[in-house]
């Protein structure tokens, strides 16, 4: 008796896993009326390793040692690319996140009501678009509140977004003799000037699931989640490796467009699970 | 009974009339004068209301809003030099950035298209977090203020009368103080009344006006004295880039905002680093002074002269025009006075 009803319990349980796995296989179950949810982690790194504030000393690609005490972007305007060669772009007014390292709660983006659908990738914007940049302050709520969710992210003598912060010190930095420390600042912004062109920092950056997709699908419990790396060493490596020694302070200045294209590389793929 | 019932008339007549002198003038709201052109400030997203003015004014005139209680904008934004702050070259406390500059008139704010000399803010809203933040001005921080503002009662009430409830937030404390700076309008000047023929200049006075349109007007033109671009007018160099700081375009360095020449003979000292005290010195500058530096504007150095050929007379002349464009309305208007 007993072990029958193991058996049958057991064979429950397989037909339950089953039919679950064909429904997220099963195409024909996906019904774009429907919606669901997905996440998109964001997990930051320095090179192979877990991104650690304050206590990690790092090595740039020019060898130089660098210790961060900030690291924080906006991700905005996600798209999410469907396996159908689709794209559905997420609400505009609620693709507004600043990921920033000190604060775990930010490096999760929960976006909702997404139409079913298996998702093969992710496209959104490292910064904030021009037309944001320029909105009316009333339009301008959460994270992008110049006053509040957007302090430390906004340069209020030139009205504009702080794409991506990081500071930190190295060795290789100047001497600030105030505080005895060598820090650097790398406040990257710019998204191409309200009236007279000027250096446009605005990143569009796709990430590709590779041979995963991400199914969303109403029913389910728990959301697909794509994990993203972030490796913020890129910030510094790439096709121009910035020289901390003569580039301690880099902002509103004509070189912030290397530093820009340095980071548009620093996503890449982790995994994507569906359960 | 017929002269009784004329006799209540005749009283509820004066009685009536009476009230209405004594009523104050009913609040009329921003309104563009007609020979202006149309204001850039988007009203549309927030309507000037007597209550948001108010609002607006009462922060303008409050030291809370730094960080012990000491400044307000009003500290360098005085009526009595249309909101200028008036005798001081470089306004007081300041950080790097603001302590180099000279505080301007807040006057007309409804046309201008860039706020500060360099034009780094494009909207008259994004302006206040700069004075409140900045922390060698007002030293505040915005949650700070809002804090303050929350804790006074007649603050959240002045606050449910201007935007329908008692939420004390940064963007609306930001659109009051940009209701009462565009009240701030200043068309009322000798100037303005010559051009409604209320009023007519000397002979002096309209030689300086003739000498102005040849000598001057190019850049600072129109009604509101200003062609709103920005350009280097030949002063001697400093550290300051200006317009290049936002632009990041080398052509742009040393290039200032064309400043309107409104109440002028109110606002001194002169230039964005009030170099000179008064305008007999500007009006020296550019007859003599004026710097060939490699963004000098080609208006200054035409057939390989330096400068504006001016002739004593010429100068004299000029700022006796210059000083028709003092608006006593505007800058005594109880209702923007504290
Ligand atoms: C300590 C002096 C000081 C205080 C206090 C101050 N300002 Fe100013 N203000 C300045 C200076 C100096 C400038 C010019 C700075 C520049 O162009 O870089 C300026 C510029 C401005 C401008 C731009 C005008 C234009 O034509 O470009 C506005 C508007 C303004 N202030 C409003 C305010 C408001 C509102 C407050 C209070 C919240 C305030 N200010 C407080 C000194 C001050
Ligand atoms: C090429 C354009 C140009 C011409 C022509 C010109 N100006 Fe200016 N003016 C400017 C600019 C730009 C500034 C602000 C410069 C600065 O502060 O760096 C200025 C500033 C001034 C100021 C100081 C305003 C203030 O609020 O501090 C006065 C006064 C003035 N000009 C008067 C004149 C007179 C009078 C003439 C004719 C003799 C004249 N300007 C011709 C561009 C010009």
């Amino acid at each position: 008796m007993k072990t029958t009803k193991l058996i049958l319990g057991l064979f429950a349980i397989a037909t339950l896993a089953l039919s679950s796995c064909k429904k997220d296989n099963n195409t024909s179950d996906i019904d774009p009326n429907r919606k669901g949810d997905i996440g998109l982690h964001f997990d930051n790194r320095a090179g192979a390793q877990d991104l650690v504030l304050n206590t990690q000393t790092y090595q740039n690609a020019l060898g130089q040692d660098v210790n961060l005490s900030m690291f924080k972007y906006y991700i905005s305007n996600i798209k999410l690319i469907n396996k159908d060669g689709s794209t559905f772009t997420y609400p505009k007014d609620q693709s507004y996140f600043l990921v920033n390292e000190a604060d775990a709660n930010t490096q999760e983006i929960e976006l909702t009501n997404v139409p079913e659908g298996d998702y093969t990738g992710v496209t959104f914007t490292v910064g904030v678009d021009s037309l944001k940049s320029t909105a009316p302050l009333a339009e301008r709520t959460g994270v992008l509140d110049p006053a509040v969710g957007a302090a430390g992210m906004y340069w209020m003598w030139n009205s504009g977004y702080i794409f991506m912060k990081m500071e930190g010190t190295s060795p290789a930095a100047p001497l600030d003799t105030a505080s005895g420390t060598r820090p650097f600042f790398y406040h990257i912004g710019l998204f191409g000037g309200y009236s007279t062109p000027t250096i446009n920092n605005i990143k569009t950056v796709t990430v590709s699931f590779g041979s995963s997709v991400a199914s969303v699908r109403q029913a389910k419990t728990s959301a697909p989640e794509a994990h993203l790396y972030v490796d913020a060493l890129k910030v510094l490596n790439g096709t121009t490796n910035i020289n901390i020694a003569n580039y301690p302070v880099v902002m509103a200045n004509p070189y912030s467009a290397n530093i820009a294209n340095n980071y548009k590389e620093m996503f890449s793929l982790d995994h994507v699970h569906n359960d | 009974m017929r002269a009784f019932g004329f006799i209540c008339v005749a009283l509820l007549l004066v009685v009536a009339g009476c009230k209405k002198e004594d009523a104050k003038t009913p609040f009329e709201g921003f309104a563009s004068p007609a020979n202006f052109p149309q204001p850039t400030y988007n009203f549309a997203g927030n309507a000037v209301t007597e209550p948001g003015f108010l609002l607006g004014k009462k922060l303008f005139y409050d030291g809370r809003l730094s960080r012990d209680g000491s400044i307000s904008c009003a500290s360098c934004h005085i009526s009595f030099s249309a909101f200028s702050h008036v005798d001081h070259s470089v306004s007081h406390g300041i950080d790097d950035r603001l302590g180099i500059r000279n505080a301007p008139a807040i006057q007309n704010m409804a046309w201008e298209r860039f706020f500060f000399w360099d034009g780094g803010v494009f909207d008259l809203d994004l302006f206040s977090i700069n004075p409140i933040q900045n922390h060698e001005e007002m030293d505040d921080t915005i949650p700070n203020v809002i804090a303050k503002l929350k804790a006074d009662p007649e603050y959240v009430r002045q606050f449910k009368a201007a935007f329908g409830t008692e939420d004390v937030t940064p963007t609306r404390m930001f659109q009051a103080l940009s209701q009462f700076m565009c009240m701030l309008v200043s068309n009322d000047s000798k100037y303005d009344k010559v051009l409604k023929g209320t009023a007519t200049f000397t002979s002096a006075e309209n030689l300086g006006k003739v000498a102005f349109e040849q000598k001057c007007a190019s850049c600072h033109s129109g009604i509101l004295f200003t062609d709103r671009t920005f350009k280097n007018n030949g002063l001697s160099l400093t550290g300051d880039l200006g317009r290049a700081r936002v632009t990041l375009n080398p052509k742009d360095d040393h290039c200032f905002k064309v400043p309107s020449l409104r109440n002028i003979a109110k606002t001194n000292p002169y230039m964005h680093d009030g170099r000179f005290s008064t305008l007999e010195r500007v009006l020296d500058h550019y007859a003599s002074g004026v710097q060939n530096t490699p963004t000098l504007d080609t208006l200054l150095k035409q057939n390989g002269q330096l400068g504006i050929a001016l002739t004593n007379d010429e100068k004299a002349n000029i700022i006796l025009f210059l000083n028709t464009l003092t608006d006593e309305t505007f800058i005594k208007n109880p209702l923007f006075a504290q």
